[in-house]
């Protein structure tokens, strides 16, 4: 492939029953890149990740998709039904990866002392690391995650985002992730699309911080969030790396 | 033991395959209230079989294919949820059935042997339908298994795996249809539902996967039958009841043990 480019959209908007979800959205996700998309309650956000996904046409718009890229998709939630007897080594196996892949990235992503557990008996931050290890499995040339922190303590948070950013650093796959929260994913981001139904604005996550567009949607939460991103942001200059593996073991 | 027995035994084990494995997906999916549509629905193919002269079981698998593919279509137009479609059809359907028949003055139509069937009835023309309707169930169950079961963990993400979900789902669908055509004659169209959940249900705790699960609905609905057949000559109960009624008892017998 000549380009880095995985997925360009110019114009996305999806109407649904004459009400219009998303309009007018430019979207541009390449490898080896992280592309946040964030927004308030019903800005639009997951109907933007199922265009991406091909899971729904945009009513309007151009979408190009590199043919035949693979994509690992990471759902907001996945709520399994009490009735159904699923181990954590079964969720994964569904994905056709063989059991060394597995095992490779269920250690990778320090899941491998759970895959015996029932799906259904996971704690939050555990199930995102599930979820995530499935969306690796399939070997992604782009990674979509839909709200990877969530139900996760801002700690866990943090470190999450990291291990996301490493994952990037050691696989060179494009990154399409959604968050409600610009200052925890600031660090992890290398461009920030803040959404409204339309695309308010969009750019380096510092730059972002600071447009009005952004200051409008989020501006009272600005003050109260700050804190966390300074603390966050000294971490993980501090202890890079390290830091991840150790919060691993003390998981398990 | 003669084929009085025999028949019904081999009838009812017969189905006790096709609906454990695809009793399971029924219980995981939530889509009891649909099997009872469906069920419900089997009136009015007995009604417009009846009219037209053709093969009862033939009108009740049509019909009842067409009335899941109404609701595939009425759940994407409509601002309704899905239990009051399933509602305004199941009764809608149950309702037109019975007016459709008493239309027909000239046929005699005796009700209760469709809403509680008669498995001691059951001819050996019966037998093997059943038996070659279970393993093509089962077979085309087989092949849609795994894409089946991903769809169950999560729609999407199985779509984003290359998944055919729409065309996965009416092929669960249909699969259903044909159990009901099946079972009609046996437990009639009031029990048929409980053929495909309550041996399912009583599998759960007792299996700690998929592919386990459905096996012991099988092996749990076989056993509800010949211990219900073997009920209901003893006690002189009808038959249908007495199988249904036997499930019911393993199932509260298997909420004795703890989740796997």
């Amino acid at each position: 492939m000549t380009t880095d480019v995985l997925i360009r959209g110019q114009g996305l908007g999806v109407r649904v029953g004459g009400r219009e979800l998303i309009h007018d959205i430019d979207l541009t996700l390449e490898r080896g890149r992280i592309v946040t998309v964030i927004g308030p309650n019903g800005a639009g956000k997951t109907t933007l990740v199922r265009v991406a996904l091909g899971l729904i046409k945009p009513s309007t718009g151009r979408l190009e998709r590199v043919p035949g890229i693979r994509i690992g998709y990471m759902p907001q939630r996945l709520v399994l039904p009490e009735s159904m007897p699923l181990t954590v080594r079964r969720f994964l196996a569904l994905s056709d990866a063989d059991d060394q892949a597995m095992a490779q990235t269920a250690s990778e992503l320090g899941v491998d002392h759970l895959l015996a557990n029932p799906i259904q008996r996971l704690s939050g931050g555990e199930m995102q690391r599930v979820l995530l290890a499935r969306a690796l499995l399939g070997n992604p040339d782009l990674l979509v995650l839909d709200e990877p922190v969530q139900g996760i303590d801002v700690n866990g948070q943090a470190e999450l985002y990291r291990l996301i950013v490493d994952l990037r650093d050691e696989r060179g796959c494009g990154i399409m992730m959604v968050s409600h929260d610009l200052h925890l994913v600031m660090a992890a981001t290398d461009e920030v699309l803040c959404i409204n139904q339309h695309l308010c604005c969009s750019g380096h996550p510092e730059a972002v911080s600071r447009h009005p567009a952004y200051l409008d949607l989020f501006g009272a939460l600005d003050t109260n969030t700050l804190a966390v991103y300074t603390h966050h942001h000294d971490h993980a200059h501090d202890l890079h790396g390290d830091v991840v593996k150790d919060g691993e073991h003390g998981h398990g | 033991m003669d084929e009085f027995i025999l028949r019904p035994l081999a009838a009812g084990i017969g189905m006790a395959a096709i609906s454990g494995p695809l009793g399971v997906f029924v219980v995981w999916l939530r889509m009891a209230y649909f099997g009872d549509t469906l069920a419900h629905s089997a009136l009015l193919g007995i009604a417009l079989g009846l009219l037209f002269d053709v093969d009862l079981q033939l009108s009740v698998l049509v019909l009842a294919v067409l009335i899941a593919a109404a609701l595939l279509v009425l759940q994407h137009r409509s601002a309704l949820a899905t239990d009051t479609l399933l509602g305004i059809l199941a009764h809608g359907a149950l309702a037109v059935g019975l007016v459709a028949i008493s239309l027909r003055s000239d046929i005699r139509v005796d009700l209760l042997a469709y809403l509680f069937g008669d498995i001691l009835a059951v001819s050996t023309r019966d037998v093997g339908l059943i038996w070659l309707g279970a393993l093509l169930g089962l077979g085309a169950l087989a092949a849609i298994w795994k894409p089946l079961l991903n769809l169950t963990v999560h729609a999407d993400l199985a779509a984003v795996d290359g998944v055919r979900v729409g065309r996965t789902r009416l092929a669960f669908m249909v699969l259903v249809a044909l159990v009901i055509a099946l079972a009609m004659k046996l437990v009639g169209v009031l029990l048929i539902t409980a053929l495909l959940i309550i041996p399912a249900a009583a599998a759960r705790r007792l299996s700690a996967g998929p592919e386990t699960m459905a096996l012991v609905a099988t092996a749990i609905g076989a056993t509800a039958v010949a211990a219900g057949l073997a009920a209901s000559l003893v006690l002189d109960t009808p038959a249908g009841p007495s199988i249904v009624a036997t499930a019911t008892v393993l199932f509260l017998l298997s909420q004795i043990r703890s989740l796997p």
